[in-house]
């Protein structure tokens, strides 16, 4: 146990526990942005539309959750969701509606951009066909929101791939966390958070990467 | 078949639209036309109910707009529109363009909407352009499309809203060929136009405006040769010197 020099021989080693934690951050990324994105869209949706009462309420719910630090919604969902159902639900599941109903907030702000963002025109001439407002909705206006907020989206799924590691405050071992185990156990912090960072950048250089492309392949 | 009975609109404290009434009647087509500002868009968009207004009515094949239990949507799948600026939806190829509202609105299949579709592209002059995206096409040609889009729904009266206004001079021709063809066809058209070149050869009535009134609405050839209101004549005279 040696702290002299470095010993990158400890990453290949605990390459089986840090692929657990990954796991679970990969996850709750990919879950937390897809629940996230649906309850964002009904948001930005009642929020646009002509129904008052519902418009006012969602607007309170993005504003509310806008000026809360994200590790409040986790405690708080991680200690109220079992009062609520009257039985526990796990930390990952508390963890995971934390997120979801979180960045709610968050991305309906980014679709209600996108969706104010496209021409009013364009949403006359598809009521002139005849369409009903959710199929110029479906039809016209969503996919046109969707490619102009293509990088704002992916910008906040990186957000999210990172917050996760905040799991760890209700007990859960995430890639992050397992690797911070790992580090204080065997003496080798710079090499595990040497090893943390470039994953982290990695997979998001990759997102973005593939954002491009995908927005790139879709111009065509 | 549509019936302007004594309309009133405001956009806020201002009135647009000010006791219009007339009526058009099956193949006719009939040109809308005056200073900018008139309402003259105002009085077409608020015939599929695009736009509201306050007092008066309007009834389309006997249905009242404003009315309990008329069906907005059904109403507008008969009444074709073409906008200034095209309107075509730019994720979606011509072909789709056209197949969405009869595959949505009529429920009719992939194939049948298509088929229709590439009938019209022939008839607007664009067979062969189906596949491509309307960025990638010329103003005239996008708006060739958005009429045959409007057409693709079998409808019993086309609304043109200034629909060369926005295309360069060389490109307004060929949109303006594809309109007369569809007159002589004995489609029932109402066209807001400064085009008095189309007026002339297949209007049959005139719909003068200024200041939100139907100043004159008299067939083509006498409001040409012999316009009655003093603000018309100045208007003529502005626009055929040119």
């Amino acid at each position: 146990m040696s702290s002299q020099g470095m010993d990158w021989g400890i990453i290949p080693q605990n390459l089986p526990w840090l692929w657990e934690g990954m796991q679970l951050t990969l996850a709750l990324t990919a879950l937390a942005n897809l629940g996230g994105m649906l309850i964002g869209t009904a948001l930005a949706v009642a929020r646009l539309g002509r129904f008052r009462p519902l418009a006012l309420a969602a607007a309170v719910y993005v504003n509310v959750f806008r000026s809360v630090p994200i590790v409040l919604a986790v405690f708080w969902f991680y200690f109220m969701v079992p009062v609520l159902l009257g039985r526990p639900i796990g930390a990952f599941w508390s963890v995971l509606i934390a997120f979801v109903f979180f960045e709610a907030a968050y991305f309906s702000e980014i679709i209600r951009a996108g969706i104010q963002g496209v021409r009013s025109g364009q949403v006359a001439a598809a009521r002139a066909t005849g369409l009903t407002g959710w199929q110029v909705l479906r039809h016209v206006v969503l996919p046109q929101a969707v490619r102009a907020m293509t990088p704002v989206l992916m910008t906040r799924a990186i957000v999210i791939f990172q917050d996760t590691s905040l799991a760890v405050v209700v007990g859960l071992t995430d890639f992050l966390t397992a690797a911070n185990v790992v580090a204080d156990r065997d003496g080798r912090p710079i090499e595990m958070y040497a090893f943390v960072a470039i994953v982290y950048f990695v997979l998001s250089s990759l997102a973005e990467l593939g954002a491009r492309w995908s927005r790139k392949g879709q111009r065509a | 078949m549509i019936v302007i009975d004594n309309v009133d609109k405001w956009f806020g404290p201002v009135q647009v639209l000010s006791q219009c009434s007339t009526r058009i009647d099956a193949g006719e087509v009939v040109v809308v036309c005056g200073p900018s500002g008139s309402g003259k868009s105002t009085l077409i968009k608020c015939i599929n109910g695009l736009e509201d207004f306050q007092n008066g009515q309007i009834s389309v094949y006997g249905e009242q707009l404003h009315a309990r239990g008329t069906n907005l949507c059904r109403l507008r799948a008969r009444v074709g529109m073409v906008f200034q600026s095209f309107e075509l939806y730019p994720h979606l190829t011509n072909l789709q363009n056209i197949t969405l509202a009869p595959m949505k609105v009529l429920r009719r299949g992939r194939q049948e909407a298509e088929a229709t579709a590439n009938r019209l592209l022939e008839r607007v002059g664009l067979s062969g352009h189906a596949q491509k995206y309307p960025h990638q096409m010329s103003g005239g040609q996008q708006q060739r499309v958005a009429i045959a889009r409007a057409l693709a729904m079998d409808p019993a009266v086309m609304l043109f809203d200034e629909p060369t206004s926005a295309l360069d001079p060389e490109m307004v021709g060929e949109v303006l060929e594809v309109m007369v063809t569809l007159a002589r066809d004995g489609m029932t058209m109402v066209v807001v136009t400064h085009e008095m070149g189309f007026a002339r050869s297949v209007g049959s009535r005139v719909l003068f405006m200024d200041q939100g009134k139907i100043v004159e609405d008299r067939p083509c050839q006498e409001f040409f040769t012999d316009p009655r209101s003093e603000r018309a004549r100045s208007f003529l005279s502005k626009i055929v010197k040119h």
